[in-house]
């Protein structure tokens, strides 16, 4: 009897503190900063558009070279990166105003309120899902103006937005560890440097093959090469390393969720 | 005494120097092993991207210059030392090339650090070392030019945030240039004619042709003339907001 009227007089803050209503509120509140902040949103649309336009404008002529052989285009195949560009940054950013909110103290009035604090991640998370949706729309619109030729099928290009969102999903879970461990904005470099290294260390501008030198070595190995050439794959209606690249996604989101929640572990220990 | 200040406030914050240095020399590496198949085009001037590719790195060094320049001013205005200054009969482009003195510093130390890795990774200055003095001068001209944009973007807003805010548009200026490709090869009208009229192009051209053409007096005038020339409005620029925050004050 005692028992369950405890639980019953645990229902209510339950309610409030679950891990949906905290992920929502979460989500909720980070979205509405990036959509009424002109600081977070331009910056969010403008380097991928910049990206997309310098690389897809100035580079136009490297589809002549011997040995590229894509058949979609260069424009096609600057959009590959340039979408996987910014469902990773849509994520990085969001692991920034993590950094920003343990800054400013909220988040150490969150975790006291929230009793399911993996909810916290799981808003963060929401959040970067949201940007990262609507970077990408305004991306694929204005490539769609400039010449991109989506010549796959709906189920290549269903696969196309999931291994972008699941970039997404790895991306914030990195930087909402490395922000939850530093709880300061001056981890922003160690947020944006490595994501900035294994995207620009795979094939960006010209196909594996063509690239030279050590930058060729280090795309050899780099995980992010593989989901690179499958989404190129996918934009051609040639889907390539399908397996190994949903695989390598799903490794970097089951390490990412670790990471996170050692950095969820390492706030509460600070709290 | 104003110089000297700046020079020693802008050379002991790694993070300013530090960055200057790292960026552009990462961003030569990963561009000129990324880049290097498009030597196969018919028309490249260069076997050898590594070496078409030096120039954008003191471009690049100097566009930061701009922002350390412009996170200087804009912190001696919202610390009042720039309210201090104005009760002094200093003149104002005195007070300005004193607050600039930093980035010459700065630029310099870039130059020589982009030079010294340029030759040592196996570029060849085609206009030899009287080239490579060249180089350097209109490092440091660049260097004052987008320094001047930085203290003017400080000196209209007062505000370091509205300095970083401005800090992409510098970077636009780049890639829309001829910095990944000669200008005659970019396929896309628009493009084209984009960094045909954007001065970075012909700064970017300038000290290319002294390490791929040697000496092409034209490419080297046109570098000057737009290194130079956006310098000198921009100091104009600067000085003009110089004058209406101090009256203001």
């Amino acid at each position: 009897m005692s028992r369950g009227r405890g639980r019953k007089h645990s229902a209510r803050p339950r309610a409030h503190g679950s891990f949906s209503s905290v992920a929502f509120a979460v989500g909720w509140r980070n979205a509405h900063n990036f959509f009424t902040n002109p600081a977070m949103i331009v910056p969010a649309l403008l380097f991928p558009l910049f990206f997309f336009t310098a690389f897809a404008g100035g580079l136009s002529r490297v589809d002549s070279i011997p040995g590229f052989d894509y058949g979609a285009g260069y424009t096609t195949f600057v959009y590959g990166f340039v979408l996987l560009q910014a469902s990773a940054f849509g994520g990085i950013f969001t692991g920034f105003s993590v950094a920003r909110d343990f800054e400013s103290g909220f988040s150490r009035r969150l975790m006291l309120a929230a009793q399911r604090r993996g909810g916290i991640v799981a808003g963060y998370w929401l959040a970067a899902l949201v940007r990262a949706c609507f970077t990408i729309v305004v991306i694929t619109v204005v490539a769609l103006v400039a010449g991109l030729s989506i010549d796959g099928s709906a189920v290549d290009v269903v696969g196309l937005y999931t291994l972008a969102l699941m970039v997404n999903a790895a991306a914030v879970l990195f930087g909402s560890g490395v922000a939850m461990r530093l709880r300061t904005m001056q981890a922003g470099p160690a947020i944006q440097v490595p994501a900035f290294l294994f995207l620009f260390l795979a094939p960006v501008w010209v196909p594996y093959d063509l690239l030279t030198g050590w930058v060729q070595a280090a795309a050899s190995v780099n995980p992010v090469t593989v989901v690179l050439e499958s989404g190129r794959g996918f934009l051609e209606g040639d889907p390539t390393q399908v397996l190994p690249a949903f695989g390598v996604a799903l490794l970097l989101g089951a390490v990412t969720v670790l990471w996170a929640r050692g950095g969820l572990r390492s706030a509460e220990r600070a709290a | 005494m104003l110089a000297r200040r700046s020079v020693v406030r802008t050379l002991r914050q790694p993070l300013m120097v530090v960055p200057s240095l790292v960026f552009p020399l990462m961003l030569l590496s990963i561009n000129s092993s990324g880049l290097d198949s498009t030597t196969r085009l018919p028309g490249f001037p260069t076997d050898s991207y590594f070496e078409f590719a030096l120039a954008i790195a003191f471009v690049q060094g100097a566009l930061f210059s701009a922002n350390s320049a412009g996170t200087n001013v804009a912190s001696d205005i919202e610390s009042g030392f720039l309210n201090r200054l104005s009760l002094t009969p200093l003149r104002r482009v005195a007070l300005m090339m004193g607050q600039l003195a930093g980035i010459l510093a700065l630029g310099l130390i870039q130059a020589v650090t982009f030079l010294l890795v340029g030759v040592a990774f196996g570029a060849g200055i085609e206009a030899g070392l009287a080239g490579a003095f060249v180089i350097v001068a209109m490092s440091l001209t660049i260097s004052l030019a987008f320094g001047c944009i930085g203290a003017f973007v400080a000196l209209r807003t007062g505000s370091g945030e509205a300095v970083q805010g401005v800090f992409p548009l510098f970077f636009a200026a780049l890639f829309l240039s001829s910095m990944a490709l000669p200008r005659d090869l970019i396929e896309i009208d628009w493009f084209r004619t984009v960094a045909t009229y954007n001065p970075v192009s012909y700064m970017l051209e300038g000290i290319r042709s002294l390490v791929i053409t040697g000496w092409d007096a034209e490419a080297i005038a046109l570098g000057f003339a737009c290194a130079g020339g956006l310098a000198l409005i921009a100091l104009a620029a600067a000085s003009s907001a110089l004058r209406t925050r101090m009256v203001r004050t």
